[in-house]
């Protein structure tokens, strides 16, 4: 799948696991939660690479005290209008000081990036043929003001301070 | 009231941009009509029965004279010569090109207007007080308040894919004509013992298919926590929401089927937990934004003025313009003027590009340049002095604008219903139109009194017709329309949702079936100051049961 990331297309480091397989001991494969949580007494003390795929509206609690062994996780929007995954990321940016990497996997529409990215994502799998010639052209469509903070957005001061601007 | 600077304004240039470039993409086939439908619909443009419908926000109800210009021009322009007011203060216009929009909405920047999630499941035009900023009654303006939530909610990364529609309201005085106990939040400005200003917050109400009152979350918000508590009751929305069944996912029913303590518990955990303070507003903020809406220099006159006395007395027309469509204001010797969009016999809410540059030229000339829309779908002019009365009812009167109706029977809330648009399973309008006439606005309804009839052309309910003194509800059953009646519902501060009366009546008997509810009414009320709704509320529903089905109630008589 190609992954866009800081914007350009990469080969993905990571793979999905295969049907029926056991999360390999060498990591960087992406575990549904679920099958994280079944085996991961198998990797206590390990510090290889874990991913995991979310499930939308999923609670942050389920995972929570995994946090910090997660290099990455990735959050699925099954439909593009399913908006749960823009909530949860920004949740897991601001609120759990996740720095891994959050990547957005499914229905990932082109005029999307750019909330996806205010809200946390940093990476997008990428399948929507258009959305794929879109940001290999570099034309990733957005507003440049914004009228409310965004993840990493600098803070503003004076007037309106719940204002940002893209730079 | 609120003027762009080069943010705001650059900010609606680049929105008109991203959708000038959606709608080309939409053109070449690079985005299917499913995904090009999500950005059409946050940019205000359905598509209805015969046309597309353009739905241009109007912020709070609150407009100047050189926009309502503008409204007219687009109307004579891009449209048929008119436009429709809505029971969300926005504006309709249900005849434009699609390939013609994107120049409508650059007409529209051009005056700081533009169509900005006036659909799509997002948060939409956030709505207040149309007499706010004038009413003698107001505790507080709310409408700093709804400029606030109206840009913090504007293209907002996180909430631009809820599961439904969110609506917001604000009311400022302890007489709710916000109806905000029927919307997804609803704030209520209130004092505290120490007399310090905060919200009453009410979450969860809603009419449509299942029609609910708001519970009430937070008896007192300070001020300064209104952006982040409310983002904290969209988060929660947004993650919990329902997302299976459209008729299922708005805010209500997340309350209803969670259960208000959970949601409370949820929210103000959700608030709790962020410490960030980014969404704090500073009180000089707010008082910054809140010269925006310093009320206009209004002279001192006296309280009551000689001209229209003199008037009154000779012209009984006049007189009862004055009587039903003035309400008081705040300052001696003005008043809030009610322009009724509800003539005879006409289509509630529609104005002409004429009329609309009357009430433009009206505004101007008398009315310190501000109008409003009601969700009622009427405009009002807040303040106006009263010795100007003559003068300004001439002037509306030589256009149809004089209707002495504001709030009497014939003051009719009525959605498009079947003759525009594409949900619709009745006809309303020409409801409307027959009840308007059997009522008219003379005598006979100056006697009745204050009556809401509000009509429904499907169960979305549109037009309100849950929280109607009588509630007017269109359904089809078997190819034949079929008209549902409830009594007693109330948008206001004791807000209340109507009962049904029992099993529906045609077309052609629907408004037989009012006029035996209103005569029920004038029999059995204590006097003629107890209006339609205190009757209601005395009585309850068994006499207008009685009278409307049973078989030898007299309803003739």
């Amino acid at each position: 799948m190609p992954l866009y990331k800081n914007g350009s297309f990469f080969q993905d480091p990571w793979s999905a696991i295969p049907e029926g397989e056991a999360i390999s001991p060498a990591g960087h494969v992406i575990a549904p939660l679920s099958w994280w949580q079944a085996e991961r007494q198998a990797f206590e003390g390990s510090n290889v690479p874990i991913g995991v795929l979310i499930d939308p509206g999923t609670p942050i609690a389920e995972f929570l005290e995994d946090l910090p062994r997660f290099a990455l996780i990735a959050l699925a929007i099954p439909k593009f209008q399913d908006g749960r995954a823009y909530s949860t990321a920004r949740l897991l940016r601001e609120r759990h000081g996740f720095k891994g990497e959050l990547r957005a996997i499914g229905e990932v529409l082109i005029d999307q990036i750019q909330p996806l990215l205010r809200c946390g994502f940093d990476a997008f799998d990428v399948t929507d043929p258009v959305t794929q010639a879109a940001l290999e052209a570099g034309r990733v469509p957005g507003v440049t003001h914004f009228y409310q903070p965004g993840v990493n957005e600098a803070p503003r001061t004076g007037a309106r301070p719940w204002l940002r601007q893209a730079k | 009231m609120y003027r762009y600077d080069e943010f705001d304004a650059a900010f609606v240039a680049d929105r008109l941009n991203q959708f000038s470039d959606q709608v080309a993409r939409r053109l070449s086939g690079e985005l299917t009509e499913e995904q090009f439908r999500i950005h059409r619909l946050m940019n205000g443009v359905y598509l209805q029965l015969h046309a597309y419908m353009l739905r241009i926000a109007i912020p709070y109800g609150t407009l100047s004279s050189r926009q309502m210009r503008k409204l007219a021009h687009i109307a004579r322009r891009y449209d048929k010569g008119f436009g429709h007011f809505t029971t969300r203060q926005n504006i309709q216009f249900n005849w434009p090109a699609l390939k013609d929009i994107p120049e409508i909405l650059g007409e529209l920047a051009s005056v700081e207007m533009h169509a900005i999630q006036t659909s799509g499941n997002c948060i939409r035009n956030v709505t207040a007080d149309h007499f706010a900023g004038a009413a003698a009654d107001e505790i507080e303006d709310p409408r700093p308040y709804a400029e606030i939530l109206r840009q913090w909610s504007s293209i907002h990364p996180e909430f631009t894919y809820l599961p439904r529609k969110f609506k917001l309201a604000l009311s400022g005085s302890p007489h709710d004509r916000a109806a905000t106990q029927v919307h997804d939040i609803g704030y209520q400005l209130v004092k505290n013992a120490q007399g310090e200003t905060g919200f009453a917050v009410y979450v969860g109400g809603g009419l449509g298919r299942t029609p609910m009152v708001g519970h009430k979350i937070r008896d007192f918000l300070a001020v300064e926590d209104l952006l982040a508590y409310t983002q904290a009751i969209v988060r929660v929305y947004n993650l919990e929401g329902r997302r299976d069944n459209k008729y299922k996912a708005r805010i209500k029913i997340l309350v209803h089927e969670k259960g208000f303590e959970p949601m409370r518990e949820a929210v103000e955990a959700e608030f709790a937990a962020d410490k960030s303070d980014l969404l704090a507003l500073p009180q000089s903020e707010i008082d910054r934004i809140r010269t925006y809406f310093a009320p206009p220099a209004l002279k001192e006159r006296e309280a009551s003025s000689l001209t229209v006395e003199a008037r009154r007395a000779r012209d009984p027309a006049f007189a009862a313009f004055v009587d039903t469509n003035v309400s008081q204001h705040k300052h001696a010797g003005h008043g809030v003027l009610t322009i009724s969009l509800k003539p005879i016999g006409g289509i509630p809410g529609d104005a002409t590009a004429e009329q609309m540059e009357l009430v433009a030229d009206l505004a101007e000339s008398f009315g310190h340049d501000e109008i409003r829309v009601s969700h009622e779908q009427n405009l009002v002019l807040p303040h106006v002095a009263l010795d100007d009365l003559p003068a300004i009812y001439d002037a509306l009167n030589a256009d149809g604008l004089a209707t002495a109706n504001a709030g009497l029977i014939s003051d009719i809330i009525s959605c498009p219903g079947m003759d525009y648009c594409s949900l619709a399973t009745a006809r309303s309008i020409p409801v409307a139109q027959r009840i308007s006439e059997r009522f008219a606005d003379g005598p006979r309804a100056k006697d009745i009194g204050a009556l809401k009839i509000k009509i429904s052309g499907c169960i979305n309910a549109c037009g309100h017709h849950h929280v109607g003194h009588i509630g007017v509800l269109g359904l089809e059953r078997k190819g034949v329309e079929t008209y549902q009646l409830t009594l007693g519902g109330s948008g206001d501060e004791a807000c209340t949702l109507g009962d049904i009366t029992g099993p529906g009546f045609s077309y052609e008997d629907v408004v037989d079936a009012i006029e035996t509810v209103v005569d029920t009414y004038v029999g059995l009320r204590t006097d003629a100051q107890e209006d339609f709704l205190a009757a209601y509320r005395r009585v309850g529903m068994a006499p207008f049961k009685k009278a409307l089905y049973e078989r030898d109630s007299g309803a003739d008589i």
